[in-house]
């Protein structure tokens, strides 16, 4: 089916593993058990999701959850045409429908009674009903629902309910230690080893400054980017600064000291 | 013997030095006796042509009438100003001592012309001594005084301090700050002459704080936190970092050190070897870290001074190259500031060369282009780099290394008392006094940290005081913490006595109760965008239903519902308690003190009734030395007996030092969490204090004071009783204040003042 092909993931993604997730995770798919993967930005959640699709070779469907989102925007919604109503699958629908592993990206940014429309697929029942179709959709066999969330830098205002969280089982990612980081910033840029490694060690540094004046740390993300760009001839220093500092803080007092392990590590 | 009776008569060899000796024309047998050998040195530094002037001057000093003293100092100290800064110097000091001869500020002579040759060499230009010259004859200008109509009668009691200090203070100050520093002991002490002797001989623990803040160089409080933050960032290490002054230490400079309480750092460091203060912060820590992470203590006792200092260089270098290894720049920043001493600087046959190898070894360990040829030192470098190679080696193995580099090198000089000590100091390392432990109890070991105990009696009454700094309007500054705020819970009295004047004030409270009611359910705050609300939303609406007519997609969410929004404000009401609260208020038979008891009572209960977090307090003054903060309710406590008691006992007395009670009330507003805070103030008139006798200074502070809590998100509201207190509530509070012309309708108007201000 052409509609399922396009939710395929064509090629394979970089991914390294940091334990054991990838096996637990087949684990869980195969169990249809739902997943949720904690951790903070930018340490790999969505490219492990999307590893474990190609993997499984599997059709995903991504949602980005956020404040305006309603329940009719991932169970669908009837459209208005000229001639009458036409019923329009969202996305969560379509996902139960092929198989489709549904993943909801940053989902405590969602509004709560929101979120409650993913319950009756998450228990035994796995099943949707569309109250303002009035059908009940049984989920297809392959279909699965993988949530993210980032316990750290939201507010607090901003949590899941309980009820939400003892649906799923859970990982719990964190930035990778300094060898794998090294590893994952050669193996996606082909920047040189000894390179690569400095360019962790800033990432350390960083990382030390969460919750004294930094919100989060320098993730790998950002990791890739600093190494892209000396990859493209960039001096090592500049790009630290330009892909590393300057978007993460704008307190000086922070700037001066990043930038001074730069210049120590870059000599 | 004729000739030191009369010494002009004194015949010289030498037909020149007889010419010289004419032409100074004195007679004082103590020049006679220098006379020869400070010749000898003048000849050194000053031309032949200009040595007429210098005589000329030494001479015109000596007939000042002020005996020999000038003279002979003069005549010792000009060829080292000369050599300093040029002889064109001499005009503009003749001038200066011309002018302090001509006031009555002639002691201070012989002062100025003691340090002259100290000055100079630490200013070097002669441009840059005429500043210092102009600052000098500044300050005796304005503090040479004429008291109750004698005319300049009394000299200067700074200026002979100024002068004895001017080297030390030009060492730690740019000429700007010491323009500052002179400026302040004018502006503060111009009328109190022993206080001005103190402040400019540095003996006023002000004249040390402005000393402190006026420094070149990197200031401690400054980098703070950027040191705390590389610690924490770079080293993944946290302590306490505790700055020890060195602006007062000459002889003994302290060294930076580590111990049980914390990092101890100079207070300041200058940008110097072109590196700038931060970064010598950072080789600072830098090192401490390195020994906190790879040093281990040894036991001292067996070993000579001499080894215990080998071994101190050879760990010093080995945590500098393992913090190298971790950060490379650091390479850089740790060479800049080590010496690099001569090879051949020390003569080992006269002196003690121990310190002078060390140093160049420890060159040689952290620098791969050190360029030193001695055998011994590259065999011991090459040991050095071995045991390092692969590991961090260990401070016990790095110590067998620096005995045998002892034993290898000694030499019989090295117990000489006579120690090289050029180019060996490496001042970003620390005194080493964790390496060691001693197994017997030394006598200088620690002792200073040992636990003292408080004497008995000494115990401490009261929370000790905080201390504020006071906007000075006149120089634009802060005196630093130059306000002392004891903080204390107001006495308590009979708390029936409240409930008393409620029940007077029923009928206002009745109606106050009306209007509560009216203000409590309230901000109704619209939500739109709904797809299901409680009302439509025209204007999406009719926008959908255009798209749809349109052809396009209309947006289904054409609600809006309501929500009500908490009041989220908290008060602190600030009482002025000051002694003019006594008199009786004009048209009432109660005195404004009882005035504002009832007002304050009233506003409480209907704040209460309201449920907003209402704090009370109390403030007066008697000197700055003493502004007592009283705490008549706290946020957290309900509007009950214990609080109405400490308002029945409410007193007044002492004046009204309102810059540093509303600091202290900001400081208590400032840490809660309200998205409105407000500070209220009730006062009966301008500040003043009886220390203080220029009105306008206390105005200036409070307004400093109220525009510092509006920075920190605080509101501040003044209601005045004072009904002229137009021409100043404005400039303290801009426009959030309220003038009360009839005090007694106060109990009525404060709690409506506030409703009105919170609506």
């Amino acid at each position: 089916m052409s509609n399922k092909d396009q939710y395929l993931v064509k090629t394979e993604p970089f991914y390294q593993a940091q334990g054991k997730e990838v096996v637990l995770y087949e684990a869980a798919y195969h169990a249809k058990l739902p997943v949720m993967v904690k951790g903070p930005t930018g340490c790999g959640k969505s490219r492990f999701v999307e590893y474990m699709a190609w993997k499984l070779q599997k059709p995903l469907i991504t949602v980005a959850c956020n404040e305006d989102m309603t329940a009719s925007d991932l169970v669908g919604r009837y459209l208005l045409e000229a001639n009458g109503t036409r019923w329009l699958d969202g996305p969560l629908t379509t996902a139960a429908r092929i198989g489709a592993i549904c993943y909801l990206d940053e989902i405590v940014e969602a509004r709560q009674d929101t979120t409650v429309v993913i319950h009756p697929l998450t228990d035994h029942r796995r099943n949707l009903p569309l109250d303002k179709k009035g059908e009940l959709i049984e989920a297809h066999p392959d279909f699965q629902l993988v949530i993210s969330y980032n316990p750290g830098y939201q507010s607090l205002m901003k949590d899941l309910k309980q009820s939400t969280k003892q649906r799923f089982t859970a990982f719990d990612f964190d930035y990778p230690s300094p060898e794998l980081e090294t590893l994952i910033l050669t193996q996606e840029t082909g920047l040189a080893e000894g390179t690569a490694a400095k360019l962790v060690k800033i990432g350390q540094v960083g990382r030390n400054l969460k919750g004294h004046g930094l919100d989060e740390g320098i993730s790998t993300r950002l990791l890739v980017y600093a190494a892209m760009l000396i990859k493209r001839g960039v001096d090592a220093g500049d790009a630290c600064r330009m892909a590393l500092v300057r978007p993460i803080t704008d307190d000086a007092d922070i700037r001066a000291t990043l930038d001074h392990a730069i210049d120590t590590t870059f000599i | 013997m004729m000739a030191s009776s009369d010494s002009a008569l004194k015949e010289y060899q030498h037909p020149l030095m007889q010419q010289y000796w004419k032409r100074l024309d004195t007679r004082f047998p103590q020049v006679a006796d220098i006379f020869e050998e400070a010749m000898a040195e003048a000849l050194l530094v000053i031309d032949r042509p200009d040595l007429d002037a210098y005589l000329d001057a030494a001479s015109l000093i000596g007939k000042l009438g002020r005996g020999v003293e000038p003279m002979l100092v003069f005549i010792e100290e000009w060829p080292s100003v000369v050599a300093a800064v040029g002889k064109q110097a001499l005009v503009p000091v003749l001038d200066c001592v011309k002018a302090m001869q001509k006031s009555p500020n002639g002691n201070a002579i012989t002062p100025f012309l003691q340090t002259l040759a100290a000055v100079a060499r630490r200013l070097q230009s002669v441009e840059q001594l005429q500043h210092y010259l102009d600052i000098a004859l500044d300050l005796m200008r304005r503090t040479t005084g004429s008291i109750h109509g004698h005319h300049t009668t009394f000299p200067s009691p700074g200026l002979p301090g100024l002068f004895e200090q001017a080297p030390r203070l030009l060492n730690l100050l740019a000429m700007a700050g010491l323009r500052n520093w002179v400026e302040y002991g004018i502006r503060n002490y111009s009328h109190h002459p022993e206080r001005q002797i103190e402040y400019f001989t540095l003996k006023l623990a002000d004249s040390r704080a402005v000393l402190q803040r006026e420094r070149h160089g990197t200031l401690f409080a400054d980098a703070e936190r950027s040191l705390d933050l590389y610690l924490r960032a770079l080293w993944q290490d946290s302590d306490q970092l505790v700055p020890y002054s060195t602006a007062f230490d000459e002889l003994r400079k302290p060294i930076p050190y580590y111990d049980a309480l914390g990092m101890r750092v100079p207070d300041v460091f200058d940008d110097a070897y072109g590196i700038s203060g931060l970064d010598r912060y950072r080789a600072v820590l830098a090192h401490m870290v390195g020994h906190r992470r790879w040093s281990e203590a040894q036991i001292a006792d067996n070993w000579s001074p001499f080894q215990r200092m080998a071994v101190e260089f050879f760990e010093d270098c080995r945590v500098e190259t393992l913090l190298i290894r971790e950060y490379p720049g650091l390479r850089r920043i740790f060479l800049a500031q080590h010496p690099h001493p001569v090879e051949d600087a020390c003569d080992p046959e006269t002196t003690s060369c121990l310190r002078h190898r060390l140093a160049m070894l420890s060159r040689a360990l952290i620098d791969p282009g050190h360029g030193y040829t001695d055998k011994d030192l590259l065999e011991f470098v090459r040991r050095f780099h071995e045991l390092l190679d692969q590991s961090t080696s260990s401070t016990a193995e790095i110590a067998g290394l620096a005995l045998s580099y002892v034993t290898k090198t000694r030499r019989q000089s090295d117990q000489l008392a006579k120690v090289h000590f050029d180019n060996t100091v490496i001042d970003y390392r620390d005194d080493n006094r964790q390496l060691w432990k001693f197994i017997e109890e030394g006598d200088e070991e620690q002792a200073f940290d040992a636990e003292r105990k408080f004497e008995p009696g000494d115990e401490l009454k009261g929370l000790p005081p905080r201390h504020y700094p006071e906007w000075d309007h006149a120089t634009q500054t802060y005196r630093p913490d130059w306000a002392s705020v004891y903080e204390s819970l107001h006495p308590s009295g009979n708390a029936a006595d409240i409930d008393k004047l409620l029940q007077k004030h029923a009928a206002l409270a009745k109606q106050l109760k009306r209007l509560l009611d009216l203000l409590k359910p309230q901000d109704k705050v619209r939500i739109r965008y709904q797809e299901e609300g409680s009302e439509l939303d025209l204007d999406v609406a009719i926008r959908s239903l255009i798209d749809f007519k349109g052809g396009a997609t209309p947006d289904p969410r054409i609600n809006m519902s309501h929500r009500t929004d908490g009041r989220d404000i908290t008060v602190l009401l600030l009482v002025d308690l000051s002694e003019s609260l006594n008199e009786k208020a004009a048209g009432s038979q109660q005195t404004i003190l009882q005035l504002s008891q009832e007002a304050v009572s009233l506003l409480a209960w209907a704040i209460d009734c309201l449920g907003d977090p209402l704090a009370i307090a109390g403030f007066h003054s008697n000197t700055r030395h003493e502004v007592r903060y009283q705490h008549i309710k706290g946020f957290s406590e309900c509007w009950d007996d214990t609080v109405k008691a400490r308002l029945a006992a409410m007193q007044a007395g002492y004046s009204t030092r309102m810059g540093a009670a509303l600091r202290n009330a900001g400081h208590y507003l400032s840490s809660r969490k309200s998205d409105k805070k407000i500070l209220l103030l009730l006062t009966d008139g301008e500040p003043a204090d009886i220390d203080v006798t220029d009105p306008e200074h206390l105005r200036a502070d409070a307004k400093r004071a109220v525009e510092e809590l509006t920075t920190q998100g605080v509101t501040t509201f003044c209601l005045s009783l004072d009904p002229k207190a137009d021409e100043y509530v404005r400039e303290i509070f801009g426009n959030r204040w309220r003038v009360l012309d009839r005090i007694e309708r106060l109990p009525e108007q404060l709690p409506m003042l506030y409703l009105s201000l919170t609506r």
